[in-house]
């Protein structure tokens, strides 16, 4: 063979496939051939990635079209309106808008600061050996599945509340005017504020675990520099890591607000399927996926279905407004951070 | 002194206020799992593994929604991997630097925090509402869609992590780059592309939302996909809600079930990951 600098080519190639190619081919048409199946590869990588802007667009065309009938019928009114009768058919999606709303902030005011101290925890005061053990223990809590925490929540949060903490919070409210009107009525245990609570402690370990991760980005320069001025620990992460992570802390949140917003199981336990808006945090409400959870299979008649895949539209537009403003801050904080 | 005095305080009031932070968060994670095994381990016997889904007063077990969900995960992820691998090579070796990878990356990270109802809904629309019948395709299907941003995102990222050298030994003595991504990047990024794959397969095992209305729930054994099939979260969630105590007992005992599946999965994943990072 007079080309002996193109052997590996072949050599090395076809490891696998020497026996079925053999002496009787063509060095030429094992080029060729190896050739082809580079672009093919090349090209079922490239439809393969495309596929996931077409999970994307096929999302979004079948709600709209599930949903049409509905949207059709109410208009926006279909927004604005708080009645849900599938009697009368007539639908609104205000009151689980609202509560899906509610009870996302109620989580977001508890598990933000916990979640925001525990990073701080975590970056700034535990001792090396606790880091790794404390971080995978609040991981694993991010891995349970949601309806363990439904069920934990219907089981053992919700009748405890009822038990011990909403009669004393009712009657130590009960003659303030404000307070009295949102934390009002029977204690029945399930409500928007057990789910606010429920969905808090699900959320806790996501805005954690990013807060970790983006205070740990924090150049150790910065810091080494504030604390030789004589900086004690908390004026570092607040005038130091604080400022500077800002984008990506707030990156974070979005994302666990995404996640409040979205999630389906936990809340469907122990909301209490209520469509109705109560000024009162411990009276039942429902929320959009906890609706569509409970009501779905059961919906009778077109527009029945049609009002329910609108409320999953809703909801789809809603996180993806909030998952992409999230998105984009985390890439502004990593283009800063310059990884 | 007095200012000195008062930043000193103001730290120990934040660094108190944090260990109780964290004391709490780590409260919440003991309460539920304590309570899982108490609950769970009590109800736990042979015949929860070897018995059908009992109507309500009698015994039986988990044996239908265990096969059903082990089915219906298995077949998403047969789906699931391999588009997933196939759409992080892409972005990871072909289009490192394109617009289209930047596009999907932004999307696929969208999608990896969708809320799962909607991804049932939309299973529902395309292949229940057109097939007429509920299915255990539809379901694993729905899973199929959770699968893949899971896999996309670790894939890109292992594959990110394996050194250029290694692709330019191999384009130097005239590997094609298919059979260089496929025999020496593959296999560099072997331990973290299996990890996302169990990672997957832990997201998916708990996923009740997308099951309701695509793979409804069977109380009978069934292995017909073409037919409603049973998943154990499912299954949990109807006995949970019912009025029925032995129901009770046996969602509990489920959700002892998978909650150590996906533990027992996400540890296994970690170790591999470490391993991955560490050779």
């Amino acid at each position: 063979m007079p080309s002996t600098r193109r052997r590996p080519v072949v050599d090395v190639a076809l490891q696998g496939v020497a026996a079925e190619i053999s002496e009787r081919s063509d060095r030429a048409d094992v080029i060729q051939r190896l050739r082809r199946g580079d672009v093919a590869f090349r090209w079922m990588t490239r439809l393969a990635a495309v596929l996931v802007l077409v999970i994307l667009g096929g999302i979004i065309v079948a709600l709209v079209r599930g949903s049409w009938p509905a949207l059709r019928h109410f208009g926006l009114n279909f927004l604005v309106q708080e009645s849900w009768n599938p009697v009368t058919n007539k639908f609104g999606a205000l009151a689980p808008v609202y509560g899906t709303i509610l009870t996302s902030l109620i989580a977001m005011l508890i598990a933000v600061p916990c979640g925001l101290l525990i990073a701080i925890f975590l970056t700034e005061l535990c001792p090396m050996w606790l880091r790794r053990p404390i971080g995978v223990a609040i991981e694993l809590l991010a891995g349970i599945p949601s309806i363990i925490y439904g069920i934990w929540g219907l089981f053992v949060l919700a009748p405890f509340l009822q038990q011990h903490v909403q009669p004393f919070i009712i009657d130590l409210f009960g003659n303030i005017p404000v307070l009295s009107d949102l934390f009002a009525g029977p204690p029945y245990g399930i409500g928007v504020l057990t789910a606010g609570l429920i969905l808090a402690i699900m959320v806790l370990p996501f805005i954690t675990s990013i807060s970790r991760d983006v205070f740990d980005a924090v150049p150790p320069v910065l810091k080494e520099a504030a604390y030789g001025l004589g900086c004690t620990t908390w004026e570092v992460w607040r005038y130091v890591v604080l400022p500077f992570t800002r984008v990506g802390v707030i990156g974070g949140v979005m994302l666990g607000l995404g996640r409040a917003l979205g999630e389906t199981m936990a809340v469907t336990f122990v909301i209490g399927n209520a469509h109705r808006i109560s000024p009162s945090l411990f009276a039942p409400g429902t929320t959009i996926s906890a609706t569509i959870a409970n009501e779905f299979t059961e919906a009778v008649g077109d527009l029945y279905t049609s009002s329910l895949i609108a409320l999953g539209l809703i909801l789809f537009v809603i996180t993806f407004i909030v998952l992409a403003a999230a998105r984009l801050m985390l890439m502004r904080l990593n283009a800063r951070v310059g990884r | 002194m007095a200012l000195y005095d008062k930043r000193r305080r103001r730290n120990k009031i934040a660094m108190g206020l944090s260990l109780t932070a964290t004391l709490f968060g780590l409260a919440w994670l003991v309460l539920i799992l304590g309570v899982l095994l108490w609950e769970g381990f009590s109800g736990l016997s042979l015949a929860v593994f070897t018995q059908m889904t009992p109507p309500p007063g009698s015994a039986g077990g988990l044996l239908n929604p265990i096969m059903g969900s082990l089915i219906m995960t298995a077949i998403a992820v047969a789906i699931g991997t391999p588009l997933g691998i196939l759409a992080g090579t892409y972005m990871a070796e072909y289009g490192r630097h394109d617009k289209l990878t930047e596009v999907v990356r932004f999307i696929n990270d969208i999608l990896l925090s969708a809320p799962s109802i909607v991804i049932g809904l939309f299973i529902y629309e395309v292949m229940v509402a057109q097939m007429g019948h509920f299915s255990g395709w539809a379901g694993a299907v729905a899973l199929a869609v959770i699968v893949v941003p899971v896999v996309v995102r670790t894939t890109e990222d292992m594959l990110i992590l394996v050194p250029d050298t290694l692709r330019e030994a191999a384009a130097s003595i005239g590997l094609p780059r298919s059979l260089m991504i496929r025999k020496i990047a593959y296999r560099a990024a072997r331990a973290g592309m299996v990890t996302g794959v169990l990672l997957a397969v832990a997201r998916v095992s708990g996923e009740t939302a997308p099951l309701l209305f695509t793979a409804l729930n069977n109380q009978f054994w069934s292995l017909n996909l073409n037919a409603p099939v049973a998943s154990l979260p499912v299954v949990i969630y109807q006995f949970a809600l019912s009025p029925y105590s032995d129901w009770q007992k046996l969602a509990w005992t489920g959700a002892l079930i998978i909650t150590l599946a996906v533990l027992a999965l996400s540890i296994i994943a970690r170790t591999l990951a470490a391993q991955g990072k560490s050779s």
